[in-house]
């Protein structure tokens, strides 16, 4: 597992992301400071408006602060050039969305092996993995199957399947059971849990649900308003 | 990202948006088509008038005649002085020629004045020598009948305004026989100084004597047109008969009088030697080889050089016109591929998320781009060419009810094909140079959020 020392995955540092809407300025992030060890799964809970995804997106190097820093994989995403930033989101990162975010005119397969392409893995290498990948979220006997012939759940473990498939460090989890009924949501979660008990994965949730916070993860950081309330081993 | 999904990714974009993808590809085809067809006229018509008008002798071909000095302009010389006089025209210098590297064939002119009789009727014309390569040299297409059977054949060729002369019908001459009167040069008796050198002459010093000679014809075609007329060429021959022919009847010519007082050294002389050149660039080279043997020379090959400048700028020109509907084209793709950015806006949100690169993005929306060009492109050279056909057709048509001969106005070479294709993947490629920047440019934070 790549850490960036003291057994650190991730750290934002006095992070801030300020938006300007005209005059106004909006802060998302307002000098947030967080570490998330190697191994960790970390909740980041806060209401609907709190900066809780905004702050997930800056640690997934899909957005880039406006102030402070973010260090990953042993360097600062903030000083990091686009391609090299893209590289970090491709062999570092797993996403996973609250609306799934499959491409619905592709096949499961085709789906899940799209980061492989990104990724220039080889060809003969795809399949296994792929398949390896599937299995682990008990999605491999619907290989040829698009996004709409599955239900809600389905969809979230094939693109869970997705995130896992270029075997990333961190999984980065954007209220993962938002669209999903409790039953549903928690079986999710149940698979998440094992994902980072067996992979040793560093796993980073966002949730507005307390109780599944509660529940799932070993940490859990509540925002409001761009800022960090509190930081605390869940109990 | 791998060219190889690069393109399988491209494909699938353009699929799902089949008759998008279609109608801009179909706008490339007709813009590809347009610049083909026009350009292809220009390029068949360049062509034609090349061949046309090297056929006709004036770019390929170098007139030679005898230099002379200043005085003997003037004054024919009282007097043979051999070490001043320029080399003489004659059949050792016209074999001097033959022997020149790319001289096609070397030949006198033969024309003369002749006095035709039809049916009792008689018709004051001009009768010129056609050479035997005048068959293949286009002159003579479209002739109605044929070519002469062979080099001395007794046959003659009319030219149209001759056979209306002859008969109101004038297919009906052909297979018809005329007779040709024409005045022969009979040599006259050397005068004795200069007996040992008068060989087989009929235009020595001695002179000659005109006496009238009658020739039968069968008349076996009938032209439009007066073949080769012009420089060098057959010019004012209403009567065609083969050179050889002619040149066997030793018919009077206008320029004998001048050549009767002139001093040879007692063998034929020429008046002027036509030398045909393989193509018109060789005329330079064997022009300055006969000027370096001591004859006097003339060719038109600037001419050659004004009609290559000439058709480039009609080409450019056409280039420029044909191109006009390749440029709507180009606002096709910009405007299908802009299309494509909104509607894949999350798309490219999610492929951002899973690691894509902005030059990833960016290749994505090119490839797809140059597919569209390609595509376009080799539809359009198709439609090109099928619009030539078309148009050949309707010409061809037209000029049969005008009782013309076919032609072809339409040429479509390979580096056109090329050309076109090539052009067509360019030209979508700096249509998809804004989309493709655009896309790359997505965050992907907000393209994920966009529903």
């Amino acid at each position: 597992m790549v850490t960036i020392g003291n057994g650190l995955a991730v750290r934002a540092e006095r992070v801030s992301r300020h938006y300007e809407m005209g005059a106004a300025v909006i802060r998302a992030v307002d000098d947030v400071t967080l570490e998330i060890r190697a191994g960790e799964f970390v909740a980041l809970l806060g209401s609907s408006g709190s900066g809780k995804s905004t702050l997930l997106n800056l640690m997934a190097g899909l957005d880039r602060p406006t102030g402070g820093a973010i260090f990953a994989n042993g360097r600062n995403l903030s000083e990091l050039s686009s391609l090299e930033l893209a590289r970090y989101r491709s062999r570092t990162v797993g996403m996973v969305f609250q609306s799934f975010n499959l491409l619905p005119r592709m096949t499961l397969e085709e789906n899940v092996e799209l980061p492989l392409r990104l990724a220039a893995v080889d060809r003969g290498e795809r399949a296994p993995r792929v398949q390896e990948a599937l299995e682990r979220v008990r999605l491999e006997k619907r290989l040829s199957h698009r996004p709409s012939e599955l239900s809600g759940g389905e969809q979230q473990r094939a693109a869970l399947a997705r995130a896992l498939v270029n075997r990333p460090t961190l999984l980065f989890a954007d209220e993962p059971t938002g669209n999903l009924d409790s039953a549903t949501g928690e079986s999710i979660m149940l698979l998440l849990k094992e994902i980072q008990q067996k992979l040793g994965m560093t796993i980073v949730m966002v949730t507005h649900e307390r109780p599944l916070a509660e529940r799932f993860a070993d940490r859990i950081a509540a925002l409001a308003d761009g800022k960090l309330l509190t930081d605390g081993v869940n109990s | 990202m791998k060219a190889g999904d690069l393109g399988e990714l491209a494909l699938r974009n353009l699929r799902e948006a089949v008759l998008r993808s279609s109608l801009t590809t179909l706008g490339v085809a007709v813009g590809v088509a347009s610049l083909v067809a026009w350009l292809s006229l220009g390029i068949g018509l360049q062509a034609l008038a090349t061949k046309r008008l090297s056929n006709s002798g004036l770019f390929d071909t170098v007139i030679v005649t005898q230099r002379r000095n200043p005085q003997s302009m003037r004054r024919p010389p009282a007097e043979s002085s051999p070490g001043k006089n320029a080399r003489p025209l004659d059949d050792d210098a016209k074999k001097d020629f033959e022997q020149i590297p790319n001289v096609v064939e070397v030949y006198s002119q033969v024309r003369f004045p002749t006095e035709v009789r039809y049916n009792g009727t008689p018709f004051s014309t001009i009768v010129a020598g056609i050479p035997a390569s005048a068959r293949g040299n286009g002159s003579f297409d479209g002739i109605q009948g044929t070519f002469f059977s062979g080099p001395n054949a007794d046959e003659a060729i009319l030219q149209i305004e001759l056979a209306k002369d002859l008969s109101a019908q004038p297919s009906s001459l052909l297979g018809k026989d005329l007779v040709v009167r024409y005045a022969e040069r009979q040599a006259l008796p050397p005068q004795a100084e200069h007996s040992s050198n008068s060989k087989n002459s009929d235009t020595s010093e001695g002179g000659f004597s005109i006496v009238p000679r009658e020739k039968k014809l069968r008349i076996v075609g009938i032209i439009e047109t007066e073949p080769a007329a012009g420089f060098g060429g057959f010019g004012s021959g209403r009567l065609l008969i083969p050179l050889e022919v002619a040149s066997s009847l030793r018919a009077a010519q206008v320029n004998d009088l001048r050549d009767a007082v002139r001093a040879t050294n007692g063998k034929p002389v020429y008046a002027s030697l036509t030398v045909r050149a393989k193509s018109a660039s060789l005329v330079q080279e064997i022009e300055t080889a006969i000027k370096n043997m001591g004859f006097g020379t003339f060719s038109l090959q600037d001419a050659t050089k004004s009609l290559e400048v000439f058709f480039r700028i009609f080409d450019m020109l056409l280039f420029i016109f044909g191109s006009l509907a390749l440029a709507v084209a180009t606002l096709g793709i910009i405007n299908t591929l802009v299309m494509a950015i909104l509607e894949r806006r999350r798309e490219i949100g999610i492929l951002k998320a899973l690691g894509a690169a902005d030059r990833d993005v960016k290749q994505l929306f090119f490839v797809e781009a140059s597919v569209m060009g390609f595509l376009g492109g080799v539809l359009g050279v198709g439609f090109g060419w099928l619009v030539g056909r078309a148009v050949t057709l309707g010409i061809n048509v037209y000029l049969k009810r005008q009782s013309l001969p076919p032609t072809d106005v339409f040429s479509v070479p390979w580096w056109l094909v090329l050309l076109a294709i090539v052009l067509a993947v360019l030209v979508s490629l700096v249509a998809g140079l804004y989309p493709a920047s655009r896309a790359a440019r997505l965050n992907p934070v907000e393209a994920l959020r966009y529903e």
